[in-house]
């Protein structure tokens, strides 16, 4: 096992950085997700670790040795593709046994050490298969037993689980945790998908347009995030942003469309002198309330089961999402109702940088 | 369901049952069609090889030997030499064949795999060598062996023929279809370009091999000219198709002697088209059908 990290990494193609000064470090055994939308640079950063990227600038550190200069063959790192990359026309077993082959392992011991790893991810039975004769799932699991077999002292993984269908997805999410917990081996996780994010790493660092936009625990994230594009990004539907305007410097409300929101003693003492603000709200802390000090139409009513989606329409082209529970009164399109943000729930952001200034956490 | 309505459905499916059949039939009737043209040749040259010499001239040629000449093959193989000249086009055909898998799989691969200064254009080249017809090249060739004193040697047969842009570019299709995600993958797992070609990419693209294979199979034992120019008198490296020719300038100068020989010579053909058959159609309709 080895520890991870990225020293002012840069990376550009045709002169556009895809990661662009990336500092970050992955600690010994820890899970950490690296979380963006598409062209990020997430993969990038993690082809890096693998060497299938040369980093520009920057370096490039596993088990504390700089890594740039060694050939990918020699970083001692198991990647598991996103199309899983198996290779065709061996079987379950070859795939398996292929990377112990070019280290010398007599074939008895080899072997061995395939239907361990196999027995370990249930494969036993698809040892003779090939590739095109495996489910999506199956194949998944084979290419995460090719990277474990190898005992790597870093898992590299770029979005393994987007091919599979969203129960499978669940499942195995859930058997990748287990699998990590057990092994203890450093891993980089590469996803777009905000909910495998949260549910599975230790810790997650979000990137934009090339660039480290925050790193932490998910709560952490979630609770505390740094900027707009964080507050956003996190949570299924995203945080509420409103542009407000503040009645004076340290004021405990600020005007939004449709109404106010209290900004709570953090929020409101952290406003300073900003000239302009966003508030955040997430839809969980916004309830439907006659006594509300939000003025709203519903523009939509979601029934996802346990809970309802209600998207309203604030004065103007101001949109929010209201969380509310499925035994609750729903209402109908069309109304016009009143929303209250819980005391101590808003964040707030500069209107410029979108960086946060202040909020509850 | 109402009675007149399924009455309607059964009468749409014996119209539609009726159309599948006429298709079917025009189809085969087609394909027969495409059968006969092909395969009349070789089945009048092989009837023709049986026939007595007096039959010959006959026309309409009778299309089956009621008195099969087969001594005419033994005539051809023994008086004909055939036996040398087939073991000359063996080894000749033996050495181009081999020697264009390894040369397109070696340059297919640099130019699907390696990053290289002019790459692109140095592609653009082997294209280019594909607009030259063979005969543009054959004074400049022939002098060339005979400076390097390869006159009338299987060196001198073979060697112009090593390479070919045809299986270069034939080649570099079938790695380029290979995901670069396998590349990669090997070469996390300790595989360099060598190994990766050898394990990976050479068995995924053994269509394109078995294609290429059969391609310049075809070619190389059916040259004549530069055998002819290139190879003197007696029959040392004298491939098939010259010995052919002579069959019919010697004391043996029969036609039906010299169909026999022909038989003979393309027996080795059918075999690997035969043999091959299913690669061969595999790798005409890679891409073809998803």
């Amino acid at each position: 096992m080895a520890d991870v990290a990225f020293r002012g990494a840069t990376k550009r193609f045709e002169g556009r950085p895809a990661v662009d000064h990336l500092d970050l470090e992955v600690a010994d055994g820890e899970l950490l997700v690296l979380l963006g939308p598409s062209g990020c640079g997430k993969t990038t950063a993690l082809r890096m670790v693998a060497g299938l990227e040369e980093p520009d600038e920057g370096e490039i550190l596993i088990g504390g040795r700089v890594v740039n200069d060694v050939e990918p063959k020699d970083r001692d790192v198991a990647m598991v593709f996103q199309s899983y990359a198996l290779y065709p026309h061996l079987n379950v077993e070859r795939n398996i046994e292929f990377p112990l082959r070019r280290r010398g392992i007599d074939a008895q011991l080899r072997r061995q050490t395939v239907h361990e790893v196999a027995a370990s991810l249930g494969l036993q039975e698809l040892l003779a298969r090939k590739p095109r004769e495996l489910s999506g799932g199956q194949r998944q699991r084979v290419a995460l037993a090719r990277a474990i077999v190898r005992q790597p002292r870093a898992f590299l993984m770029d979005e393994p689980l987007s091919n599979l269908d969203a129960a499978l997805r669940m499942q195995t999410r859930a058997d990748i945790v287990a699998l990590q917990a057990r092994l203890g081996t450093t891993t980089l996780y590469v996803t777009h998908d905000q909910v495998e994010a949260m549910t599975m790493g230790h810790r997650i660092a979000v990137m934009d347009c090339g660039v480290l936009q925050q790193v932490g625990a998910p709560h952490v994230l979630y609770d505390r995030p740094a900027n707009l594009f964080v507050a956003r990004f996190l949570g299924n539907p995203g945080m509420n942003v409103l542009p407000a305007t503040l009645d004076h410097p340290g004021a405990h409300f600020a005007r939004v469309d449709g109404g106010h929101v209290p900004l709570g003693d953090d929020g409101a003492g952290a406003t300073g002198q900003a000239a302009s603000l966003v508030v955040g709200v997430r839809p969980e802390h916004l309830a439907l309330s006659p006594s509300g000090s939000l003025e709203a139409t519903v523009l939509l009513v979601e029934l996802l089961g346990a809970d309802v989606h209600v998207l309203c329409q604030l004065g103007g082209d101001t949109k929010l999402v209201v969380r509310q529970d499925a035994s609750a009164p729903r209402p109908a399109i069309g109304d016009g109702v009143r929303i209250v943000a819980a005391t101590g729930s808003v964040h707030v952001f500069t209107g410029e940088s979108g960086a946060r200034l202040g909020g509850p956490g | 369901m109402q009675p007149d309505s399924r009455n309607a459905s059964g009468e749409r499916r014996s119209r539609r049952g009726s159309r599948r059949r006429w298709r079917l039939t025009a189809r085969y009737a087609l394909l027969t069609i495409g059968a006969v043209v092909v395969l009349a040749p070789l089945y009048l040259t092989f009837v023709s090889s049986l026939l007595p010499p007096s039959a010959l001239a006959e026309r309409p040629p009778p299309f089956f030997p009621l008195d099969p000449q087969w001594h005419d093959y033994a005539v051809a193989w023994s008086q004909g030499d055939l036996g040398v000249y087939l073991r000359n086009s063996a080894i000749q055909t033996g050495i181009i064949v081999c020697g264009q898998l390894v040369t397109s799989v070696l340059a297919g691969y640099a130019f699907a795999f390696l990053r290289f200064p002019l790459r692109r254009a140095l592609f653009v080249v082997f294209l280019a060598t594909l607009m030259i017809p063979f005969e543009v090249t054959l004074v400049t060739n022939t002098q060339t062996i005979s400076e390097l004193g390869w006159y009338n040697t299987f060196a001198g047969l073979t060697v112009p023929f090593l390479a070919t842009g045809v299986g270069t570019f034939l080649l570099r299709q079938a790695f380029l279809q290979i995901p670069r995600d396998l590349r990669e993958a090997a070469s996390l797992d300790g595989y360099g370009h060598l190994r990766f070609l050898l394990r990976i990419a050479v068995p995924l693209a053994r269509p394109a091999l078995a294609a290429l294979g059969v391609f310049s199979f075809l070619a190389a034992w059916n040259q004549y000219l530069w055998p002819l120019v290139v190879t003197g008198s007696g029959n040392g490296v004298r491939t098939v198709q010259i010995g052919l020719k002579l069959l019919q300038g010697t004391e043996v100068s029969r036609t039906d002697v010299a169909l026999a020989g022909t038989v003979i010579a393309v027996l080795p053909l059918l075999v690997l088209l035969v043999v091959c058959q299913k690669q061969l159609v595999r790798s005409l309709t890679a891409g073809a059908v998803k």
